[in-house]
């Protein structure tokens, strides 16, 4: 069996800070060149990195982070979905609706009033870690999660 | 007290800097500092609590195999340790000595819940929260 595939845990470090500063501000524009700057590294050797580090492409990754803070603010607020979606990075409403409903598998609205009526249970656990445990799974790109759905 | 947990430990990629950051910058204090050889056994306590030991451990032989150390440096490096949360009373001015100081905060402190809650890493890339206790 060879070794296993090493990477410098230095580096790993400093990926993990353009995860951190993308999940502290989901909602900006976070172009490769904004995240390789605040790793240290070049841009083609970001994207690279990133998602051998972390499995999944940057701009991936950021996606979930919005739709999941998303779905919190559906959860517990009472913001319209067209504020929330401004509010979470989102230009267009309709880009938000289709990706949101690619990853959750409902529309914001019909994920709204579904969750609304389950009790929350999860009061004691520090709300950071429920939120990370509602983080929506996005292991396949969106378009490729469209195209499967659309597959007879 | 005579029973209970004594001593959890963090896995650091450097003791020497781990120390200085625990110490001099969020103000823990050593309690053992014992070395044999390359290995160190490293643990500091917070000033309020003094059943409680915080360790700060190299991955490293001989305690582990290089391989396995390799490993757990990349994990660590990677922020995918436990989560830690440490208590303070007033969380926005904790939060505004120690950004003074140069902890990397990843979250500024936000309230919610009845409470307030900041994050921070430490070098190696432990993630801390840090929350404010509910006055009673």
């Amino acid at each position: 069996m060879p070794p296993a595939r090493r990477t410098d845990p230095d580096l790993l470090r400093r990926l993990l800070r353009a995860k951190d500063r993308m999940d502290a501000a989901s909602h900006e524009a976070w172009p490769v060149r904004r995240l390789a700057q605040v790793s240290g590294t070049s841009e083609a050797h970001f994207a690279r990195s990133f998602k051998d580090a972390f499995g999944l492409p940057p701009h991936r990754y950021l996606l979930t982070r919005r739709i999941e803070r998303a779905t919190a603010f559906l959860r517990d607020t009472e913001r319209s979905v067209t504020e929330i979606a401004m509010e979470t990075g989102w230009s267009s409403l309709g880009t938000f609706g289709r990706i949101f409903h690619d990853i959750v598998g409902e529309s914001p609205g019909a994920y709204r009033a579904r969750v609304q009526q389950e009790a929350h249970e999860l009061t004691r656990v520090p709300h950071c870690f429920v939120s990370a445990a509602h983080r929506p799974g996005l292991t396949i790109a969106v378009s490729e999660k469209r195209r499967r759905a659309s597959a007879p | 007290m005579s029973q209970g947990v004594a001593v959890v430990g963090l896995y650091v990629r450097d003791q020497e800097e781990a120390l200085r950051f625990y110490v001099d910058l969020l103000g823990f204090r050593v309690h053992t500092d014992a070395r044999n050889g390359d290995y160190r056994w490293l643990t500091v306590q917070h000033p309020e609590q003094p059943s409680f030991q915080l360790g700060l451990f190299a991955p490293q032989p001989p305690t582990m195999d290089e391989a396995t150390a390799a490993t757990v440096r990349e994990i660590v490096a990677k922020g995918a340790m436990p989560p830690l949360v440490l208590m303070v009373d007033d969380c926005r001015a904790v939060y505004a000595q120690l950004r003074d100081r140069g902890v990397e905060f990843t979250q500024e402190p936000v309230s919610r819940y009845g409470s307030v809650d900041a994050g921070f890493r430490d070098p190696s890339g432990n993630g801390w929260k840090m929350i404010q206790g509910r006055s009673a």
